[in-house]
């Protein structure tokens, strides 16, 4: 193994968790980023305010990364603008419907040892792994 | 206020996090689903750190009171049901479209494109969309 290649999504990954963690340890709220995304959409009762100043959080960082580590956020989009707004849609109504996302069933849930959230992991993994397949071809590349 | 503040600085750490790991970087998101190609294993080791984290703080504290607000829950949630399957599956043909998920995609708009702001003002508009849908047609729809 490359630990070249590791260290940085290993200390990533250990941040993400820190971040997850002190959320759950402190608010007793998960950090699952569809959900709050909607949450704000929708001006939850209740849960507003703190949803509200993660996402200002999530956004300060990016400005953040910005300045200190541009060549980490990339500007570039690997497909063409139509094809973008299509896959948010798909990204945005499937996080939904499916209950989480990366965050919310990959780490957290996860991390609770949850069936529903094992499986859903495995599942958009799956589905993300056939798409890029499925998109090479059509591309013929 | 104060679970406020927290709730920002654990976002703030959260953005930070997907920066330093690569997560913001969609070409590399797309060679990690790439198992059939030259497969880049190294963002596994993203939720592998996340998740050695907050596995021993959940087991320590569930069911417990949270330093700021209320109690923890005491379990996860352990059924499953079609909705989970559709949409996840739903969500990853996006993810393997665009190398992004909803996270990484809010810390992109500290150094926007046109292409990456309109993927998440897309990826709102698709929440607002399942959120339109009745209740009632999605559970017959999925059982």
């Amino acid at each position: 193994m490359d630990w070249q290649r590791i260290w940085p999504p290993l200390l990533g990954g250990l941040m993400i968790g820190a971040a997850s963690a002190s959320l759950l340890a402190l608010t007793a709220k998960t950090a699952g980023i569809s959900g709050i995304l909607e949450g704000i959409l929708t001006r939850e009762k209740g849960e507003l305010g703190w949803k509200a100043a993660f996402v200002l959080g999530l956004l300060a960082g990016g400005v953040g990364l910005a300045f200190l580590l541009p060549e980490n956020l990339a500007r570039e989009a690997l497909r063409p603008l139509p094809m973008m707004i299509v896959a948010g849609l798909l990204v945005g109504f499937g996080t939904r419907l499916g209950g989480g996302c990366t965050s919310g069933h990959g780490v957290c849930g996860i991390g609770r040892l949850s069936l529903r959230s094992i499986l859903g992991t495995v599942t958009f993994i799956a589905a993300g792994a056939l798409t890029v397949v499925v998109a090479r071809l059509v591309e013929g590349s | 206020m104060r679970k406020n503040i927290a709730a920002f600085f654990c976002g703030l750490l959260f953005a930070a996090g997907l920066g330093v790991s690569g997560m913001t970087l969609p070409t590399r998101v797309v060679g990690f689903l790439d198992f059939f190609g030259g497969w880049d294993y190294s963002l596994m080791f993203v939720m592998g750190g996340a998740i050695a984290v907050y596995l021993p703080v959940w087991y320590a504290m569930k069911c417990r009171k949270s330093v700021l607000a209320g109690n923890l829950p005491c379990s996860a949630r352990k059924d499953t049901d079609a909705r989970l399957f559709i949409g996840a599956s739903i969500f990853g043909i996006g993810w393997g479209l665009a190398g992004i998920c909803p996270g990484p995609g809010i810390v992109l708009l500290g150094r926007p494109s046109v292409e990456t702001a309109a993927f998440v003002a897309a990826m709102l508009a698709g929440m607002l969309v399942h959120r339109a849908l009745p209740r009632k047609q999605i559970a017959a729809a999925t059982g």
